[in-house]
């Protein structure tokens, strides 16, 4: 029983159905391995223990009652601190909201209580999920689980590391520019950004609006699948989320890679800058998919080249907007000064670090009088050639595929330069620009023995065909879903 | 494009009412010089006459019948601020001295 907190979320379910396993067993097997690592990991802002040991009570409550059960009963779940929990505070990892306490549920974090998952705590991220490393947290640096030197990557690193020590079973991200998708890269995971408009971001505290969108993280494709299916839904609190019904996904998990057309993205495929073993994973996985019955050619998108440029322009301007709300006025920290200009002024000076103010100047720079029509309306075109672009490329192709990242995970302060921080999102950007869907899925290690993960990408509402190639793709690398439990000791 | 100058990076940093020192003018500058340089790369893409996205999906306005509904508690709305006096937000004097 004491190593249950290492079964998979479907696993998991199965022991607590057959009532082999309690939700109370289960929520303390979680809690005791979280804090058990927590001084090596850092994944976590806030461990809510006592919340969770009561959830878990009244599950096993209701179960006991003959009461049907969400469709997450028996598992756990840690969700990223930029997304709004009633009653516990929601930091956004920066001092700015060190002490807000939200007095709303975000729409997911409702639906996962609806489900019977069990929220173990609050993860950590880059500030306001601005960074590729969670170094830029104002609270603390998250470490990688698979070599506690390395960073888990970002910005939902603590979502990532608690999800690859097998602590818990699923966790929530957010993607703005491919903050799930390359932690889950880094730690082994499959993380998945879904299209835009799928999930509500009702209660995700807002970075580049027009790109951010939540979604999981989880040990293998079918867990990513079953909590994807619970997170999609119109919202009437978020008028950017479909009016639509979805099929369920873990229906598309069976249907074998027989007659997929994949593409290869010519320019996302480097070589400069990407490490060998991550583009040899490239061509591993283009032969696995072919020996599933796929077909596979590559495909040139001439504007994903320029993906990078053109996010640097979008998501800073947006998000100097967004955060224009931090001003010491009616939540979060107030520095005062003489004049509320000045209490403005201090209160941001001290609330945000660096990497916050760097985007802020950055996008208020881009759309500013004088640059707008060079940066900001340039960069909006440019945004219409990339959807165009791939929408060409999607009438030969199902599905598209890339490195998640160019490199494995990098060592906790050594790409210090924000410019080659930013280089690390060239794969993963495109498809936030574009609104469509794509995740990454673990296909094999490196020389170091760090994990490499490969990207699928499908055309907006293409998550059933994408969770279709990524279990075929699962299926023939044999890539096992077992946590790095070597952070335990002993 | 023309070179981001210490000049902007004090202005913008005016208009985003954000504090900082000559030190941080200095770096900033630089950094930003770098990261525009490389977003100035789509200078290089001929976009005449294409429309621009500021959304990935048609938005479109969504209404609904004009009910009171549930909403926070003036208490709830509070609970956060920094300062509050009489069910309001107390903030710093705005105006000039009277």
């Amino acid at each position: 029983m004491s190593e249950i907190f290492k079964k998979t979320a479907v696993e998991l379910q199965d022991e607590f159905n057959a009532g082999n396993v309690s939700a109370q067993d289960i929520a303390r097997a979680s809690i005791g391995a979280i804090k058990s690592v927590e001084d090596k990991l850092d994944a976590y802002v806030t461990i809510t223990e006592e919340q969770a040991l009561a959830q878990a009570a009244d599950i096993d409550k209701r179960k006991q009652a003959g009461e049907k059960l969400g469709p997450l009963a028996g598992t756990t779940i840690a969700v990223k601190d930029n997304i709004a929990t009633t009653g516990v505070r929601t930091t956004c990892s920066s001092k700015i909201l060190e002490n807000w306490i939200p007095v709303y549920d975000a729409t997911v974090v409702k639906k996962l209580r609806e489900a019977d998952a069990i929220i173990v705590g609050k993860t950590n991220l880059d500030e306001f999920a601005m960074g590729s490393s969670t170094e830029n947290s104002a609270l603390k640096t998250t470490k990688n689980p698979h070599d506690i030197e390395r960073v888990p990557g970002g910005s939902s690193g603590g979502s990532a590391s608690t999800v690859a020590s097998g602590a818990v079973n699923f966790a929530l991200g957010s993607d703005t520019g491919g903050s799930i998708r390359q932690p889950a890269s880094f730690c082994g995971l499959v993380g998945v950004k879904p299209t835009y408009g799928r999930v509500s971001r009702y209660g995700l505290v807002a970075f580049g609006s027009s790109l951010d969108q939540i979604g999981p993280f989880a040990r293998n494709v079918k867990d990513a699948a079953v909590l994807l299916d619970v997170l999609s839904g119109h919202d009437e609190m978020d008028s950017t989320s479909m009016n639509r019904n979805y099929e369920p996904l873990v229906n598309s998990l069976d249907k074998g890679a027989k007659g997929l057309r994949v593409g290869i993205i010519e320019e996302l495929r480097g070589p400069d800058g990407f490490d060998e073993d991550v583009l040899a994973a490239l061509e591993t996985t283009a032969a696995h998919l072919e020996k599933q019955g796929a077909s596979v050619d590559t495909v040139s998108i001439p504007a994903s080249s320029y993906g990078l440029s053109a996010y640097y322009i979008i998501a800073p301007a947006e998000a100097s907007s967004n955060l224009a709300r931090f001003d010491g006025m009616r939540y979060g920290l107030r520095v005062e000064g003489e004049t509320a200009a000045d209490t403005n002024e201090l209160t941001r000076e001290v609330g945000f670090g660096d990497e916050v103010k760097r985007r802020i100047m950055l996008g208020t720079y881009a759309l500013s009088a004088g640059y707008y029509d060079a940066y900001y309306a340039k960069a909006q075109q440019v945004r219409t050639l990339m959807i165009n672009d791939f929408a060409k490329a999607y009438e030969k192709f199902d599905v598209l595929i890339a490195p998640t990242a160019p490199t494995t995970a990098f060592k906790v302060g050594e790409v210090e330069d924000p410019m080659t921080m930013y280089l690390n999102d060239i794969c993963s950007i495109p498809t936030n620009l574009v609104g469509g869907t794509a995740m990454s899925v673990p296909v094999g290690l490196d020389s170091k023995n760090l994990p490499i993960g490969l990207q699928i990408f499908a055309p907006p509402l293409g998550e059933d065909v994408m969770f279709q190639a990524a279990a075929a793709l699962e299926d023939a690398v044999g890539y096992d879903a077992i946590p790095a439990t070597n952070v335990y000791g002993g | 494009m023309t070179k981001i100058t210490s000049d902007d990076v004090r202005h913008v940093a005016r208009l985003a009412r954000l504090k900082i020192t000559d030190d941080e003018v200095e770096t900033f500058t630089n950094q930003l010089e770098a990261i525009l340089e490389h977003a100035g790369a789509i200078s290089a893409l001929d976009t005449e006459g294409v429309e621009p996205t500021s959304h990935p999906l048609a938005m479109n306005n969504v209404f609904r019948e004009d009910i009171v509904r549930k909403s926070l508690s003036q208490d709830e709305a509070l609970s956060n601020a920094p300062e509050a006096q009489d069910g309001r937000f107390k903030v710093p004097q705005i105006l000039g001295e009277e």
